[in-house]
């Protein structure tokens, strides 16, 4: 009796969650469907509701989001796209000038995003000057993650440059430890590479070359430079790294057998899920010769034009949820990464958060906060790819620093 | 009404599925022929830019690498694939002990998935985890194996992984074929006076044409299309060295908002296919008329 009460039960929840969207719903496209963020996307669901907006769940596993993008895309082109959907990056522009996105200027303008929002941050949820996507986080991926320990056991110092790293690696390389590691995944390697592109060429340098995809700043001596120092750390790494997951190679760092990893502040979490506490355990430092720097990857909502008026409404709620301080501070908390807008508090965060969030406020003044490429902020989508592939062949290849430079330009000019 | 049931019912009962096959391959080949000809980017657009599509193709070196690859795999995949086939059903049809038992042992692979095998070979091949690790333990100190994680050698484990899978199908093919041959025929050639090796060169073997004939189709499109296994086993690494074209064609169309470009790699891969398939089929069916 009781087993029939519960079936009728889960199968009025799966009822309700099924039934079409009703019109002051939202119904959202993501895919954190893992741990830390799927608790975080609850928060969001009751702070919804909590303001009467009920929530659709249309979240599709899979990482890197290329289902996810699939789908979307088919349900854009059958005239039915959910009220939002993790997009960022070039991306957000690409949709929108094909017309999809919803202008949401208004609420923008009701809560003063412009004064919340950092310049760069702000562009990127803009498509025409309209806003039309709401940023939930800005992860810094310049990080270099050490193991203290290791570095002692070793008799090495954790490396600000990178000539001061080849030698520092070196030690802890005949130490019998791995100096570097790392997961060979073509957009593991382009993580690297673009920590080697900030620290060996600069902020300027980073910004014509990969951002403004400037052939005279392509073609210069600089980027050979970045290929030379690209390609000495391949004896840094070992042998088993090609298609290792970076949660792997991070667990080699947890466990004394690697001494550093460059990767974004995601990593972070690994640590903490194994019980490690930041500056004893586990040490948190930007990337060599980026310490001023920031390499931001944003994650957003854009909001899809809806039919109806009551669904703009619900949109609006959840815009500006989005970039409420408490979702903002809940969702970074559990994510690793810092909040996309300012006045938040900083009380709850780690030593490292506070880092990012230095060097983030710092560098956007100076002009050294550059967007990722290798995470799909910078460069349109063929143009990004040409960087990867170049990248990740040279990396695993013995192909000579010239050679690699020739390749990433030839590749990058066919692609836009 | 009867009458007419009777004549047409065939045709309508066919219908359904004649059109589902017109509309689902033959009209997507051809909206994937129109798609390569735009410049189609992340979504299909429909500017006509000519073969611009193609032209960009053939100049990206991943293409290359791909294109190679599948060369490599293919006739590798293949002719060692057949090869192992026909000697395993050869040492089989020699009416063994336990014929039964060894016979799924050899099939079992078939039943497993691409993503399954590729997975367990990562592991096998793996130089810290697999073979090059077990052989160091047992105190081959020196002992390298290291084809997974090396640009030039990568594909050739994708060719290891797929003949394991396929060759026990092909083994099950060619005993099939092998139990058909008339008895009176070897025990006639064996009178005769000739060898096992002759016997089975010049009397059976060419028997097995038709044989041949159904592996090599099978194997070609599993060749084709052993995306999975390549997502599976090295992920297209290192760097990008074990793309083969249905990779490449994913990557562009899904991953990388290149439609066009993908769409061109589909229809190249689609004439490469045909280029193959069309004179082995002419020339197969005209034989039996």
């Amino acid at each position: 009796m009781k087993n029939t009460k519960l079936t009728t039960l889960a199968a009025s929840a799966l009822l309700a969650t099924t039934t079409s969207v009703s019109a002051a719903d939202v119904e959202v496209l993501h895919w954190w469907t893992s741990g830390g963020e799927a608790a975080s996307v609850n928060y969001l669901k009751g702070k919804l509701s909590d303001a009467g907006v009920g929530w659709t769940d249309f979240a599709v596993a899979g990482g890197g989001g290329e289902n996810a993008m699939t789908v979307l895309k088919s349900r854009a082109i059958s005239g039915n796209p959910p009220t939002a959907a993790q997009i960022k990056g070039p991306s957000i522009q690409e949709w929108g000038d094909l017309g999809f996105l919803a202008d949401i200027n208004g609420v923008a303008e009701k809560n003063n995003w412009d004064e919340l929002l950092p310049a760069v941050v702000a562009d990127v949820m803009k498509h025409e000057g309209k806003y039309v996507a709401a940023p939930v986080n800005v992860h810094r991926v310049n990080w270099m993650w050490s193991n203290p320990e290791v570095f002692r056991a070793a008799g090495a110092t954790i490396p600000t440059t990178w000539d001061d790293f080849m030698v520092q690696a070196k030690k802890l390389q005949d130490a019998g430890y791995v100096a570097l590691a790392h997961g060979g995944q073509p957009w593991q390697d382009a993580t690297v590479f673009e920590a080697v592109v900030l620290g060996v060429g600069g902020a300027d340098y980073y910004n014509k070359a990969f951002v403004e995809m400037d052939m005279d700043a392509l073609n210069s001596d600089t980027t050979v430079e970045v290929f030379e120092t690209f390609g000495n750390l391949r004896q840094f790494i070992d042998a088993n790294a090609p298609g290792r997951d970076w949660n792997v190679a991070t667990s080699m760092v947890i466990e004394g057998q690697a001494g550093m990893q460059i990767m974004g502040d995601w990593a972070k979490g690994e640590f903490k899920v194994a019980g490690k506490n930041v500056g004893t355990d586990f040490v948190c430092s930007a990337a060599p010769g980026t310490s001023g720097a920031h390499t931001f990857n944003v994650d957003s909502f854009a909001f899809f034009a809806q039919g109806t008026t009551s669904g703009t409404g619900a949109q609006n709620i959840m815009a500006a949820e989005i970039l409420g301080t408490d979702f903002q501070t809940v969702f970074n908390l559990n994510k690793g990464s810092i909040p996309a807008r300012l006045g938040v508090s900083r009380d709850e965060f780690d030593t490292c958060a506070h880092d990012s969030m230095d060097a983030f406020v710092a560098s956007s003044a100076s002009g050294s906060l550059v967007p990722s490429f290798a995470h799909g902020m910078a460069l349109p989508s063929a143009v990004a790819g040409a960087v990867v592939d170049s990248a990740t062949n040279f990396f695993n290849s013995d192909q000579s620093a010239e050679e690699g430079a020739a390749q990433l330009v030839a590749s990058m000019a066919a692609a836009m | 009404m009867l009458n007419f049931l009777e004549k047409n019912l065939p045709k309508i009962v066919l219908a359904p599925t004649a059109v589902a096959m017109v509309v689902c391959m033959y009209g997507f080949i051809v909206w994937t022929g129109l798609l390569s000809l735009t410049k189609s980017r992340m979504m299909p657009q429909w500017d006509f830019v000519g073969l611009d599509q193609y032209s960009r193709l053939f100049s990206n070196p991943r293409w290359d690498v791909a294109v190679d690859n599948l060369f490599v795999f293919l006739i590798l995949f293949i002719v060692i694939a057949l090869v192992l086939g026909l000697l395993l059903a050869i040492f089989l049809d020699q009416k063994i002990r336990v014929e039964g038992a060894i016979r799924t042992i050899y099939l079992y692979p078939m039943a497993i998935s691409f993503i399954v095998t590729g997975t367990a070979w990562k592991w096998i091949l793996n130089p810290g985890l697999g073979i090059e690790k077990l052989m160091n333990d047992w105190g081959f100190a020196g002992f390298e194996f290291r084809w997974l994680v090396e640009q030039d050698m990568a594909i050739y484990c994708i060719v290891i992984a797929a003949i394991w899978q396929s060759s026990g199908f092909v083994m099950a093919l060619f005993l099939a074929g092998l139990r058909g041959v008339d008895e009176n025929l070897t025990k006639a050639a064996k009178m005769d006076g000739a060898s096992t090796v002759r016997l089975y060169w010049h009397i059976i073997l060419p028997l097995m044409r038709p044989v041949f004939f159904s592996a090599i189709v099978i194997l070609t499109h599993i060749a084709i299309k052993s995306f999975d296994l390549v997502q599976a086993l090295t992920g297209g690494g290192p760097g990008y060295a074990s793309d083969l074209p249905a990779n490449f064609m994913y990557t562009y169309t899904f991953n990388r908002s290149q439609i066009g470009i993908g769409a061109a790699s589909a229809m190249i891969m689609l004439f490469g296919v045909l280029a193959v398939l069309i004179p082995y089929l002419y020339s197969e069916l005209r034989e039996k008329e």
